[in-house]
């Protein structure tokens, strides 16, 4: 329904105004704006208690801010629900990961594709024609990312028994499958050996290659620096720099912030 | 469907089908038409419970509702059976979602007070309302089943009607699970955040796999009523509800052949203890309390265990 | 008799009947702060009161105060018989299994009661005879004085136990975080058998004062745990004032919709209250705010 125009590279696709949120007495968000630009890899930093994640939940309608709005293609969705926000092209990662880890990894996968189609509880307990062809669709279509990632050999695995690196990849294959415009990846190389980390920037540089924005959270300050085309640096809930990764690394407010911790 | 399940429902259709040839008493016969009725009503259960993870101790209730509002409408006011069996589980499906809507959002023991409420309210206003349901001594009365001018007024008729039904009933339930419906509900009861942030409507979902649930149930009650032309409110109290949700937990939760396994022995247990009839709620008791502590995943995957049949990916 | 004194009359009845309820629902309250789990015999626990003590004064003719005692220890062994089996032994320790359990032991227990006690009513005679008092134009049975004497007893005496004795504070602890108890050595696991043991030992009590009005038979556990579990919602769950609040508020609410709109449906308030409250404000009457953010 809103996938009229494809965003040309560089639009903003993502805006926050002004969010704040606070828990009790605490202040999470304190008056945050930032901006994200379609096609591009953007990092959320920040020293730890920073906000980040509570960013992400904010932006995936998980929270939802006491002030301020966030806009998705020009169009506000603050205060929708999470599955609103999913269906509307916003998909993400979680910081421990949330696979349904007793359903089957095609499964878990075959899940991530439920925004994208319709058959509900009449087509499936008569197993209508349309729904068979739409399952047909659906196995396939798992399968194919179940292969992009190197995991279909374990498709009928159950997902908590995979190692943690090929967990990190269900997940966010179970976030793509589902053709999200936005990937919201919250620290994907955390656990994960230098190896695997590498591999991990590579697989999201090659995800960005295929049309996705993404925004990461991430502590590991190489891979950041590495792959970012863009950061967002958070401190104490509020936005301390904005900019290209080499400009942070040289801006005094952020350095004094990870210093200081 | 995969190949498996199909073998096994042949299996079972073909031992439905012949089952009757060897049993003369009539009254084996009864048991296994209440067994039916409760393989109806626990597959429902299941997958409300088993699959969307709501525990309800209040199923009794929509029982009750199905049963006497067939009972009324077909003996008081001579509305014609069919019909009124299907406005019955409208009226039950419109109770349900009403109830729905506030009970969901609790979570645990939450919902499960909040059901056990709704069905003593349910229960107490059966007994009371006794102009229209005949109070505490029951209604009589209720005309039977009938197609054309065949009426099912046999146990034996009554059997093959019954279990053809409650093999519908598992038939869609197994393509439900089976489907993107089915994985968007097991999916929410894993993990329900995960499942939002899936793109998975979990409070839609919830609220109309409860209404599912509920109007299976109406289903049995009111052929129920049908069937033994004469209910009374001490069928529809709260210890059904939990008879039921203890069928599911023998069973195993999300496993519809499971659910059948617990209906059955839980249909039957009483009725081997039919000549020590005191000991009929001890032993209930003992048994929800035995398959609780030492087969929490329930008794029917305890038994597949033991024989080596669990698989990876098996709920 | 004039309205107000009939309202009059509707309150103190209702006091009477909710200082039971209150004590329900502390027992309820008390397991749950210390396990986050419904005890479902909680109910049965009132009724094996009731039983217990007939069969030490009405059929073994012990002195009164000595039946009591040896009531109290019977149910609370009772529910420290609960704990150690089913409980304690339990394979998976998730809530909604434990309820499942309390739930069996409930049915269980009835089961048991009625082979032993048989499924007649039995009653007790009041305390201190039936002629009932005048106050302030109002008639009062003397079992209600006895009702709300021992209750306050109860209360206060729980009162001290949680404020100043160390075991009552580790109990406290306990149900603020059961890690941090942990850390700095509370034996959680003996503090778990407390609670049901103390739970068991208050609705033996409840069972006691309250049998020689209401009568008790082996399937009046529900119900009176369902109203407890009503009372300890509606006053908020968890804290003991809550519970007496609740319970209170909950007699008096009973019975005023008893006697002015209709007696039959009396049960029912019970739970529409318990609905409602949990609709609109889990918390119940003294908690603050949602039980869940998102």
């Amino acid at each position: 329904m809103m996938q009229e125009t494809v965003l040309k590279n560089n639009q903003t696709i993502l805006e926050g105004r002004g969010i704040t949120l606070r828990f009790g007495g605490v202040e999470a968000l304190n008056d945050l704006s930032f901006s994200v630009a379609s096609h591009k890899i953007v990092s959320i930093i920040g020293p730890n208690g920073a906000g980040k994640t509570t960013l992400l939940n904010a932006i995936t309608g998980v929270y939802s801010p006491d002030y301020g709005a966030i806009f998705f293609r020009g169009r506000s969705i603050s205060g929708l629900k999470p599955f609103q926000i999913a269906v509307l092209g916003i998909h993400r990662t979680f910081q421990q990961t949330q696979l349904f880890s007793t359903m089957t990894v095609l499964e878990n996968v075959m899940v991530g594709i439920h925004p994208k189609t319709k058959s509900g509880f009449l087509g499936g307990m008569l197993h209508l024609p349309k729904e068979r062809k739409e399952e047909k669709k659906i196995r396939e279509k798992a399968e194919a990312f179940l292969d992009f990632f190197d995991l279909l050999p374990k498709a009928d695995w159950m997902a908590g028994h995979l190692s943690i690196a090929e967990q990190r990849r269900l997940e966010i294959s179970r976030a793509l499958a589902g053709d999200p415009e936005i990937l919201l990846l919250d620290e994907p190389a955390a656990g994960l050996n230098i190896r695997e980390t590498e591999a991990m920037g590579d697989l999201i540089v090659k995800l960005m290659g295929k049309g996705q924005t993404i925004i990461l959270v991430e502590h590991n300050m190489h891979l950041v620096m590495g792959i970012s085309d863009w950061l967002i640096v958070l401190h104490h809930g509020s936005k301390i720099g904005e900019g290209r990764p080499e400009e942070m690394q040289k801006d005094r407010r952020v350095v004094e912030a990870y210093l200081g911790t | 469907m995969e190949k498996k399940n199909k073998i096994y429902l042949l299996i079972y259709a073909f031992i439905i089908l012949i089952l009757p040839i060897f049993l003369s008493n009539n009254y084996y016969l009864m048991v296994l038409n209440v067994a039916a009725l409760n393989i109806i009503v626990v597959i429902g259960l299941n997958l409300l419970t088993g699959y969307a993870g709501q525990i309800s101790l209040g199923h009794a209730a929509f029982f009750g509702l199905g049963a006497y509002l067939s009972a009324i409408f077909t003996a008081a006011f001579h509305f014609p059976v069919w019909p009124t069996m299907m406005i019955a589980m409208f009226i039950t499906g419109i109770v349900a979602y009403v109830i729905a809507i506030p009970t969901l959002k609790l979570e645990g023991h939450y919902l499960v007070m909040a059901t056990l409420g709704f069905n003593v309210i349910v229960y107490i206003i059966m007994i009371q309302l006794d102009s229209v349901t005949g109070g505490p001594s029951g209604f009589a009365g209720i005309p039977r089943l009938q197609i054309g001018g065949f009426i099912f007024n046999s146990d034996r008729r009554i059997y093959y009607l019954f279990w053809a039904v409650s093999f519908g009933v598992l038939l869609l339930s197994l393509n439900l699970i089976r489907s993107r419906v089915g994985r968007a509900l097991a999916a929410l009861s894993h993990n329900e955040i995960a499942a939002k942030c899936s793109g998975i409507d979990t409070e839609t979902y919830k609220i109309n796999i409860f209404v599912i649930s509920a109007v299976l149930t109406s289903l049995a009650g009111s052929l129920y009523a049908h069937y033994i032309t004469f209910i009374s409110p001490g069928t529809f109290s709260i210890f059904y509800s939990i008879q039921v949700v203890t069928m599911v937990l023998v069973g195993g939760m999300g496993s519809l052949w499971g659910s059948i396994f617990g209906a059955v022995l839980l249909t039957l247990l009483p009725e081997f203890l039919h000549s020590v009839k005191e000991y009929n709620v001890l032993i209930y008791g003992l048994v929800l309390m035995v398959i609780m502590v030492f087969f929490p995943q329930g008794l029917f995957p305890g038994i597949l265990e033991v024989f080596g049949q669990r698989k990876k990916g098996e709920r | 008799m004039t309205f107000s004194l009939q309202l009059f009359q509707f309150i103190l009845s209702g006091l009477t009947t909710g200082s039971t309820y209150a004590l329900i629902a502390i027992g309820f309250s008390l397991i749950h702060n210390a396990t986050g789990i419904v005890n479902f015999a909680q109910g049965e626990f009132v009724m094996l009161g009731g039983m217990f003590m007939v069969t030490f004064y009405s059929v073994l003719e012990l002195p009164m105060v000595i039946a009591f005692f040896l009531t109290v220890f019977s149910v609370a062994a009772v529910g420290l018989l609960l704990e150690r089996g089913p409980i304690r032994q339990a394979r998976s320790k998730e809530i909604l299994i434990l309820v499942m359990i309390t739930v069996g032991a409930s049915i269980f227990i009835k089961g048991l009661t009625m082979i032993f006690w048989g499924k007649n009513p039995m009653t007790l005679p009041p305390f201190s005879g039936e002629a009932p008092l005048i106050l302030l134009e109002a008639a009062i049975m003397p079992q209600s004085i006895w009702i709300f004497g021992i209750t306050v007893c109860v209360v206060v005496a729980l009162n001290y136990f949680f404020k100043r004795t160390m075991m009552g504070k580790a109990m406290r602890a306990v149900a603020a975080s059961r890690r941090s108890a942990m850390l700095t050595g509370i034996p959680v696991g003996r503090m778990i058998l407390l609670s049901f043991t103390l739970s068991g030992a208050l609705g033996a009590v409840a069972g006691i004062i309250l049998t020689p009005i209401t009568t008790t038979s082996y399937d009046v556990g529900v119900m009176l745990g369902l109203k407890g579990f009503s009372a300890a919602i509606l006053g908020g769950y968890g804290s003991m004032p809550g519970a007496v609040l609740g319970g209170l508020l909950l007699g008096v609410l009973e019975s005023l919709a008893s006697g002015l709109i209709s007696s039959e449906y009396k049960d029912a308030l019970a739970f529409l209250i318990l609905l409602m409250v949990l609709f609109f404000k889990p918390s119940g009457v003294l908690g603050k705010g949602k039980l869940r953010q998102v």
